[in-house]
């Protein structure tokens, strides 16, 4: 438009005003509320349905007199199969549940988060590619192989390094979970990091920040609530997982005293055993009873996140 | 009126992929004016600015070719990429409030520059949010997120922010496009005020801002400088060229 040109007035024909939409389109949102809504709502029920299968599995021997719940929870003494004196102490495994857990989160939430800040931030668009092709691939791989790996050729390093008179231990589980846990938490932890706007990395860097400054400053509180989700995931996997650590962590009852001890966990107990003991006997009720002690851990795990995540949310 | 050359800009040329945006422009920009860059959307005037600070170095698809050397450093070869971008100050169009405090938001460059004295950093903070005109808004809650405050205060913040490294450069881009007339007027009192400290370059969508304010003005279109000269002339009835008239008399298409 230059100037003195005119335009016509715009023609109007109040299409819109009058337009009506089709009875069936009103319809049909509504069944896909409804649809959806119904998703929602059943995905709870499921999980309330789980649990309350499981719970009612225990229940019968959590409130027989036979059973004592502080020797449950504060014993060291699991002898299911005794003929004589049978005890129902998970202390150990529970133990060795926490200190695998930890070990592999030791190892795996520094490794992750650094491997998803190179990722995202320092290395060039194609070794970017090749990276996530592999750490896809890594996620990949099914627990059990790994559990060979660690059955096999970890344990043999383990024992050539350590000169510990057992390769399958807490060490071994620990390092093979972390492996399990770095895929999940580098992919998650890079979308997030991704999702940082590129105005924010720009204001930093012409306010004179150096790349790590950019990371340090900017990018990690930025980021922090999507990167502590990679990491709870990274935790979830790790807690919940049964085939490698069975495998690798050596299957031994008693309370670890250093990382080169085997352990029992609690989720490679329930695999076991589950199998072998007999239906509605006090056992297998046990083994369910770990099953709810599994849940409870994990509710109180995820209930510290959200209240972690809420926290910083606040700030 | 201010004379010495401040920074010097020979043959720029910048082109994203092969697609050049800026054909080869030169200019001087002196010390302590304020020079006003006007120009239709897509002109290059973003990007001229970030060839300054070399934030353009973030993109990878673009190429630079020329010279601009600041204080008679050639930006390309700067010794210390850090310390010119601290010489530099920038302002976005829209506000970026980084997600931290008020406080963090202006302690930043100090920060990243080796400071952590916190009584250096509380004077520095108090300083520029004075100068930026938000001190009185905001000195209760220095702790709350900077991303809070409405757009007209965050954009302050912003311009606190860019002080907060003492620049000797301060760079304006488009900064009033999402506040309203009161507080443009605000900033635009604070920067007859900076100038005396500093050379401004203000990019902007508003003739009259550069009318107001600037020493002299630049029309820059499609990547080539039409006409550079004293606000007075290009503002005035006789500009050298026709488009600056059209342009700057909205009769431009
Ligand atoms: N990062 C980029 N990649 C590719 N092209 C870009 C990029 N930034 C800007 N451009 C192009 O460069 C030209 C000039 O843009 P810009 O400097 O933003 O102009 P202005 O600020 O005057 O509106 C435009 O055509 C724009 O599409
Ligand atoms: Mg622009």
């Amino acid at each position: 438009m230059s100037a003195g040109d005119t335009q016509p007035a715009a023609q109007f024909s109040f299409a819109v005003r009058h337009a009506k939409r089709p009875a069936w389109a009103l319809i049909g949102e509504r069944l896909l509320t409804a649809l959806i809504y119904a998703c929602g709502i059943s995905a709870i029920f499921f999980v309330l349905s789980i649990f309350v299968f499981v719970f009612k599995e225990a229940a019968p021997v959590l409130f027989s007199d036979r059973f004592d719940l502080r020797q449950f929870l504060f014993s060291e003494q699991w002898y299911p199969t005794s003929e004589i004196n049978k005890r129902y102490g998970v202390l150990a495994m529970t133990a060795g549940t926490f200190s695998v857990t930890a070990l592999a989160m030791a190892i795996a939430v520094p490794f992750g988060l650094g491997a998803a800040i190179y990722v995202s931030e320092f290395c060039g668009p194609r070794l970017k590619e090749t990276l996530k092709i592999i750490i896809e691939l890594l996620a990949a791989i099914p627990s059990v192989v790994w559990g060979f790996i660690g059955l096999t050729v970890m344990s043999k390093l383990i024992v050539q390094f350590t000169g510990a008179p057992v390769g399958v231990n807490i060490l071994n589980g620990g390092i093979i979970l972390a492996l399990m846990s770095v895929p999940i938490i580098v992919s998650i932890g890079e979308d997030a990091l991704k999702a940082v706007p590129d105005s924010y990395r720009e204001a930093g860097i012409a306010l004179g920040a150096t790349r790590w400054q950019l990371v340090w400053r900017v990018l990690l509180p930025a980021a922090k609530n999507g990167l502590l989700a990679a990491v709870l995931l990274g935790v979830g996997r790790a807690v919940g997982e049964t085939m490698a650590v069975l495998m690798a962590t050596g299957h031994a009852v008693k309370i670890p005293h250093s990382i080169l001890d085997s352990v029992r966990t609690l989720t490679a107990n329930i695999a076991a055993e589950l199998g072998e003991a007999p239906a509605d006997s006090d056992h297998y009720r046990v083994l369910f009873l770990i099953g709810v002690l599994l849940f409870t851990i994990t509710f109180f795990v995820n209930l510290a996140a959200d209240m972690a995540v809420r926290g910083i949310r606040k700030k | 009126m201010p004379s010495e050359t401040h920074i010097e800009i020979r043959d720029l040329r910048l082109a994203y992929g092969t697609r050049e945006v800026l054909h080869g422009i030169s200019l001087d920009i002196r010390r302590n004016e304020i020079f006003g860059v006007i120009g239709p959307a897509q002109s290059g005037k973003t990007s001229l600015l970030r060839c300054i600070n070399r934030t353009i170095d973030f993109s990878p698809e673009a190429s630079v070719a020329g010279t601009i050397t600041v204080d008679g450093e050639d930006v390309r070869g700067a010794k210390d990429l850090y310390a010119l971008r601290r010489k530099i100050g920038m302002v976005a169009p829209l506000p970026v409030g980084l997600p931290l405090s008020i406080y963090d938001n202006v302690a930043f460059a100090p920060r990243c520059a080796g400071m952590n004295r916190k009584a250096d950093i509380d004077a520095i903070v108090e300083q520029c949010l004075r100068q930026a005109a938000l001190w009185d808004e905001v000195k209760d809650r220095l702790d709350s997120l900077g991303t809070k405050l409405s757009g007209g205060q965050q954009q302050r913040l912003t311009i606190a922010r860019a002080l907060s490294h003492q620049p000797e450069i301060l760079c304006l881009d488009e900064f009033s496009i999402a506040i309203d007339p009161v507080t443009t007027m605000r900033i635009e009192d604070v920067l007859k005020d900076l100038r005396k400290n500093m050379t401004i370059i203000l990019v902007t969508n508003l003739t009259q801002q550069a009318r107001r304010l600037a020493d002299r003005t630049m029309f820059l279109w499609n990547g080539e400088i039409i006409e550079l000269g004293p606000s007075d002339t290009i503002f005035g009835n006789s500009p050298r060229d026709r488009r600056t008239y059209e342009y700057v008399n909205g009769l431009f298409g």
